[in-house]
């Protein structure tokens, strides 16, 4: 039995932090490159929901038996991430939701726990998602090195585009970056000590004995997507076990994204996957807490895959965070003036009872006159009937503004806040707010899609709903 | 049903000065605005017998009752946003034409500034509250989607249509500064109000009206009883409110480039007050500026001036105190300001002034005033309740 990656996809924010700004806040000369930052309205499960809705693209959300979530952000420390994504990607209520947290090898443990459960027969389909959304400590290596990204992945057993061929996993207590719940940031050991005992130990370690297990030499692999807490040193374990950094990896996404902690393996795999041709060997390897390494064979299906290279235009999509200040308002790292208006506030009530129309995005289209509306109606806007209506889903629906303005005095942290009225193709219009967006270049017609995002904070929860999005690529 | 056309007459009205008002509470407002209007009819509080306030932030009748001590009548609070006003007013017309009550006391009162802030509290946008849809909208957010989208619709240029809204800020201005009432008694220049800090583009902070306080009145009697008060009593031509279904964020076939509800609350009170031609027949128009955009959508909406056309009749000057309509000649919500519940009975109280000849400078009194329009209009693109009134000479 074929069990593999059937679709794949890599999300990467639109706004970049230059390393020249950070060296410029702090005063001291930094290396060239820079790092994706989350917008001030994502988190580690938005991310996680855009890269899964992009791989989902094409395939049944219905048979998706088991969604694992891994991050080491995840934006509740009680109260589960997978189940909300769950939700917002229309999966079955059966569909069986893990958080995978706390270690950064969690996208290739989600891999393995996965592989395990399609052999099972737990599942048909299992979609794992990743996002990574974390704050590293003010003028600190780590600031340099880590971004924000998300990817996902989806396994089956059908139409397999990546099979999975075998695997080895090892445990280490080791201790490379660790945070507690009183923690504002994560915290390191010395750094040769971390790289030279752990990483240098632990990965080859795992490598070596996949390739022990597959009989299998460094050259069989046509690309490796390997974990590395930065490029150089990656470089040289790859090279010291006979790799070729040169021909079987790209170091690029270190310096254009920057590490994105659980999401990194995958989006390294999605990335090595871009221009895969059948019959190609692929190593993955995910590190943190030990090591996992993969054999992976590439099939005919993957020239059938058209959403893989949206992390190719996510990299090419990208907005300048002019100044650290930015980076500090999105994040909010700062104390701020307190707002003498009447702060956010939300209702659990209404977020439950109105979680498909919230979460899951779907509106109604009157059965009497085929009239989609969203928000949900009792009484159809157009024909007044009473109660005729369907469900139907608009999250994946792209739209043309109709109108918009730009508000300079909201209470968000980037403005101006631009308010829209977007037309959704097949029908139905929605009055939402326009994201990842330069003010100057919005305008009537102007083509969108829709994006998960988080709205605000109020009463202590996490309020997500749906913005609307220039449209990618 | 009958019409309520000259049923009703106003016998006396009272109005504060609007503005930022530290040193009074809603109290003092009411007190000061009921006396007004006391005075003006020559009656006293113990002759009303039944009392409307109209107020948004506040409840209950004991608003009303406890300033003013009246002792132990019916007193309603109404509230309908920004129409708030004329359907206070209404409903104390229809309560004499029905001739339940013989004299009544309206009050239209807001008291805004003790909030903290500059803007209104987002509680006022009178739209359903949710946690997340439309959770971060402001009212000059979701007005200026109707102005770029009037832009877009009629051909006009950002920096064309700018200078249209500014226009209509100037002439408000212009009337304001002539106000001893009003707010905000500066003129200012187009330059001023183009380049004026952006609110929600394309409004900037000319193109909003100000955040008041303040409080109107009005005594009301039916006019077969009017002259026993006065002789230059004014009557009720015709007065309605209307409240749309509010799909319009949610229909697509709504356009933004004209407001629904005033066209058929206009359309109802033209038919009451016998109105054909109202350009010509109406003297002046109090209207719904709380945006300049709100301004120049409701003219055109109440067929004062065909759609599409307001930059031409603007630059016409027919908007203006000398042109064929003038609109907000007291300043509009714009400069007078616009304390929410106060400004329909603050309109008319501009009206009522006008035709009696005594509008408060001189400068602004029109000659042969004998029908005026007020429009009121609460909520926001798609989503309005509208108050029209027409009052007359009798």
């Amino acid at each position: 039995m074929d069990i593999g990656i059937v679709s794949f996809s890599g999300y990467v924010p639109v706004h970049r932090l230059p390393r020249e700004v950070i060296g410029q806040a702090w005063g001291k000369q930094v290396r060239s490159g820079e790092k994706a930052i989350a917008n001030w309205d994502e988190d580690s499960l938005t991310m996680a929901v855009q890269a899964s809705l992009d791989a989902l693209k094409g395939f049944q959300r219905q048979s998706v038996g088991a969604l694992y979530f891994a991050s080491l952000s995840p934006p509740y420390l009680e109260k589960q991430s997978a189940s909300i994504i769950a939700k917002v990607l229309d999966l079955d209520p059966s569909a069986f939701t893990v958080d995978i947290a706390n270690s950064a090898r969690g996208g290739t443990l989600a891999l393995r726990m996965a592989m395990d459960a399609l052999k099972a027969g737990s599942a048909e389909n299992i979609l794992i998602a990743s996002g990574d959304c974390r704050i590293p400590p003010p003028n600190s290596e780590m600031e340099l090195n880590f971004g924000d990204g998300g990817a996902a992945l989806l396994l089956g057993k059908k139409d397999v585009a990546v099979k999975i061929n075998d695997c080895v996993s090892l445990t280490s207590e080791f201790m490379d970056v660790w945070r507690r719940d009183l923690d504002r940031y994560p915290q390191t050991w010395e750094d040769r000590f971390v790289i030279v005992e752990g990483y240098n130990v632990l990965l080859p370690k795992a490598i070596s004995g996949l390739l022990k297990k597959v009989n299998a030499q460094p050259k069989d692999y046509r690309k490796v997507a390997v974990y590395g807490p930065d490029s150089r040193s990656l470089g040289a374990l790859l090279r010291r076990m006979g790799f070729d950094p040169q021909t079987q990896f790209q170091t690029s996404l270190f310096d254009s994204v920057g590490t994105t902690g659980a999401a990194f393996s995958m989006m390294l795999l999605a990335q090595a996957l871009e221009g895969a041709a059948p019959g190609d060997r692929i190593l993955l390897a995910g590190y943190g807490d030990g090591a996992d390494a993969f054999d992976l064979t590439v099939t005919e299906q993957i020239q059938k895959l058209a959403q893989g290279k949206k992390l190719g235009q996510y990299l090419r999509s990208k907005m300048t965070l002019s100044s650290y200040g930015r980076y500090l308002r999105f994040r909010n790292l700062m104390e701020w003036e307190a707002e003498r208006r009447a702060p956010d506030k939300s209702s659990l009530t209404v977020l439950h009872r109105e979680s498909s129309q919230i979460l899951s995005l779907k509106g109604h289209q009157c059965k009497k006159c085929r009239t989609i509306q969203y928000p949900m109606q009792r009484i159809c806007t157009q024909c007044q009937s009473q109660d005729q209506f369907e469900e139907i889903l608009l999250s994946d629906r792209k739209g043309r503004i109709f109108t918009y303005s730009m508000d300079e005095r909201a209470m968000v942290p980037d403005l101006p806040n631009i308010l829209t009225i977007v037309d959704l193709e097949g029908g139905g219009r929605f009055y939402s707010v326009m994201t990842d967006r330069d003010p100057e270049k919005v305008a009537i017609d102007m083509p969108v899609e829709l994006t998960f995002r988080k709205m605000h904070e109020g009463s202590g929860i996490n309020n997500y709903f749906w913005k609307v999005r220039p449209v990618q690529g | 049903m009958e019409s309520i056309k000259d049923k009703v007459a106003i016998v006396g009205m009272g109005c504060t000065s609007f503005g930022e008002l530290w040193d009074k509470d809603a109290d003092d407002l009411v007190v000061e605005a009921t006396h007004d209007a006391l005075k003006d009819a020559g009656v006293e509080i113990k002759d009303i017998q039944a009392a409307w306030l109209g107020t948004m932030e506040r409840f209950t009748g004991a608003t009303l009752s406890s300033p003013l001590q009246l002792q132990y009548i019916p007193v309603t609070r109404v509230e309908n946003a920004c129409a708030t006003g004329y359907d206070a007013l209404r409903n104390a017309a229809f309560a004499v034409a029905a001739k339940v009550y013989d004299l009544v006391l309206v009050v239209g009162l807001e008291k805004l500034k003790d909030h903290g802030f500059g803007g209104l509290p987002i509680s006022l946008a009178a739209d359903k509250w949710h946690p997340v849809y439309g959770s971060q909208a402001t009212a000059p957010g979701r007005y200026a989607m109707a102005a770029t989208r009037y832009f877009h619709r009629y051909g006009l240029s950002r920096e064309e249509g700018k200078r249209m809204l500014a226009m209509i800020s100037v002439k408000s201005h212009y009337n304001g500064a002539r106000n001893p009432r009003a707010h905000l008694r500066r003129e200012i220049t187009v330059e001023e109000a183009m380049k004026a800090p952006i609110v929600a583009w394309p409004l900037g902070l000319y193109d909003c009206c100000g955040v008041t306080d303040g409080a109107a009145a009005a005594i009301l009697c039916r006019t077969e009883d009017a002259k026993a008060f006065r002789k230059d009593y004014v009557t009720i031509k015709g007065i309605e409110i209307i409240v749309g279904p509010g799909q319009g964020k949610i229909r697509p076939d709504y356009d933004w480039t004209h407001w629904e509800e005033t066209e058929r609350a206009a359309q109802v009170v033209y038919k009451q007050a016998g109105i054909k031609n109202p350009r010509k027949e109406v003297d002046l128009v109090e209207c719904h500026d709380c945006f300049s955009i709100a301004e120049l959508i409701a003219v055109e909406s109440m067929g004062l001036c065909p759609k599409g056309k307001a930059k031409e009749d603007i630059e016409s000057g027919a908007w203006t105190q000398n042109g064929e309509i003038p609109v907000n000649l007291s300043g509009g919500l714009k400069s007078f300001g616009h304390p929410i519940g106060a400004s329909g009975c603050r309109e008319i109280f501009e009206i009522y002034k006008q035709i009696q000849g005594k509008a408060e400078n001189p400068s602004r009194q029109l000659k042969n005033v004998r029908l005026g329009l007020a429009h009121n209009q609460g909520g926001h693109p798609g989503k309005f309740m509208c108050g029209v009134c027409v009052i007359g000479a009798p």
